[in-house]
């Protein structure tokens, strides 16, 4: 069912209670089928149906049309041919009665105790003749849609901050000593999976090519070399995987170089051993 | 009309006579919440946002879906925020500490003598991490989104060279407390960039100002902790936030 809009129908409507003297809203009420039809007790018009069935000879005219042009084209020899198709063409249509004729008289129903003399049987959208270059985007006002949940993340995040600065002490070991080396010296933690990775390998690969030509160089040009142009997660499953890679490898290895490693960078477990990574000290002890 | 609803009144005309004064009026532009006769309208809304000094960061309507929490997490005004804060905090730490060898002294004192001394420590170090964590976690979300695809792709390169900045300004902060703490692990991570080929040397002489980390190293990072990184990343951020707009806002729904 055509969705009508709602100023048709009352164009409609309007035009339905004139000519039957009822109502506007009457009218609009049995359009919409919440009543019954109105009756009148006019004479209905007599519509004059034609039901001389159409000659047989003319329905299958067009066809004889689309072949004389193949006709002329097509060299002389081939008029035998086209002839024959002609025939064949002709013959089923002359066979079957048409369907105009067999269906006539269920078809004009007058219905003769509703006399409608009009009603809304379709309504044909304009549409422009140029066509948009851009579809409309749906959007909504940044005052207060995206502004106010803004601000309450701003402000949980203050509080808990202000939270996790009022329990958690940071860090102030002795002075600085160079003379006294810590066993281990760790870097910041973000530096750590670098860190581990500078005990695998040479210092030239892990802490100078993995950094800087992966880290810096491959990472800016990411964009560069991915052109697969589709967002969706399903279509662009390389992508999705190889970060998720990264994620985990960087993020064991943070991990390791935190809590795994300690004197001598020796693997060790923190729950026998202990944390040997005093940015964090605090996190673990709660004193 | 009983005492109080004249009370009302009176304190409504106040505060109405106030809001559209001289004085209010030429300090919130047209359409502000805070002048008078706002009401909620569509227009007043715009006007919010466009008469404003916002209009530099937010355009007036965004795309409907960019809204939701679970698309952004709010993770790139986080990063800002942070940002906001550290300099905040930042400028108050300034006010108790020297880059001499007297740093050890001063962060002793901010610690036990200076009201909210601790805490504002306290907030500016784990302030610093999360806002590591909090721009990686950006990255992250902007990749999984595929967000930096055509026309983003300039945009992801300073996003990456902001990562950069912020890795460098937490690390350059790290050696400020000069504990066994900031000095070795400053070491350690100078120690790499002496890796480098051919310049190794020269760049961990630049960074250290020397051979190793002294007080010279420490006002040598100081300066570039203070000044130079937060001056640098607030001209990427500027970039940054302005491309965001004009690569047509968020990125699409998936």
């Amino acid at each position: 069912m055509v969705d009508i809009p709602e100023h048709l129908l009352q164009r409609s409507a309007e035009a339905r209670a004139k000519a039957l003297g009822i109502s506007v809203e009457q009218a609009m009420a049995e359009m919409k089928g919440q009543s019954d039809p109105t009756i009148i007790s006019k004479e209905p018009e007599v519509k004059v149906i034609d039901e001389t069935p159409a000659p047989a000879a003319e329905t299958p005219a067009p066809a004889a049309e689309t072949v004389t042009p193949v006709k002329e084209e097509h060299a002389a020899e081939t008029t035998e041919k086209v002839a024959a198709v002609k025939i064949e063409e002709k013959a089923p249509a002359a066979k079957t009665p048409p369907p105009a004729k067999a269906d006539a008289p269920d078809e004009v129903d007058f219905a003769p105790d509703v006399k409608v003399t009009q009603r809304l049987l379709t309504v044909v959208k304009a549409k422009p003749i140029q066509k948009p270059v851009k579809e409309p985007i749906d959007k909504v006002n940044t005052w207060p849609h995206l502004m106010l949940p803004e601000f309450v993340a701003l402000m949980a995040m203050t509080a808990f901050l202000i939270f996790l600065s009022a329990i958690l002490q940071a860090p102030l070991l002795e002075e600085a000593n160079p003379n006294v080396t810590p066993n281990p010296a760790k870097a910041p933690w973000y530096f750590l999976g670098l860190q581990e990775m500078l005990s695998y390998w040479d210092p030239q690969i892990a802490g100078v090519m993995i950094p800087t030509v992966v880290g810096l160089i491959l990472w800016m040009a990411f964009p560069y070399i991915d052109r697969n142009p589709e967002t969706h997660p399903s279509k662009r499953k390389f992508a999705i995987m190889f970060y998720t890679f990264f994620l985990a490898g960087a993020g064991t290895l943070t991990i390791i170089g935190v809590l795994f490693r300690g004197p001598g960078w020796n693997w060790v477990y923190p729950w026998i051993d202990g944390i040997w990574f005093d940015d964090l000290l605090d996190w673990i002890h709660f004193e | 009309m009983s005492f109080r609803d004249r009370l009302k009144e009176t304190r409504a005309k106040a505060s109405d006579g106030f809001r559209g004064g001289k004085l209010m009026s030429s300090i919130f532009r047209p359409g502000s919440p805070f002048r008078k006769g706002y009401v909620d309208s569509p227009r007043n809304r715009s006007y919010v946002v466009m008469n404003n000094v916002l209009y530099h960061l937010h355009p007036v309507k965004v795309k409907r879906h960019g809204v939701r929490l679970s698309y952004t997490l709010c993770l790139g005004g986080l990063s800002f925020f942070l940002f906001i804060v550290l300099t905040i905090t930042g400028i108050w730490l300034m006010f108790y500490f020297r880059p001499t060898e007297l740093a050890y002294v001063d962060i002793q004192n901010l610690q036990t003598t200076i009201a909210f001394g601790s805490l504002v420590r306290n907030m500016h170090r784990w302030g610093a991490h999360l806002m590591v964590l909090v721009v990686f976690l950006h990255m992250s979300r902007v990749f999984y989104h595929g967000a930096y695809k055509a026309p983003r792709e300039f945009n992801w390169v300073i996003g990456v060279i902001l990562l950069l900045l912020t890795l460098l300004l937490s690390f350059t902060g790290y050696l400020l407390p000069w504990d066994q703490l900031a000095i070795w692990a400053v070491t350690v991570g100078g120690n790499m960039a002496g890796y480098v080929p051919v310049v190794g040397a020269q760049v961990k002489f630049g960074l250290f100002a020397g051979l190793e980390a002294t007080t010279a190293t420490l006002l040598r990072f100081y300066v570039l902790h203070v000044l130079f990184f937060p001056f640098i990343i607030v001209i990427f951020m500027a970039v940054h936030f302005w491309r965001v707009r004009k690569d047509g806002g968020i990125s699409g729904p998936l």
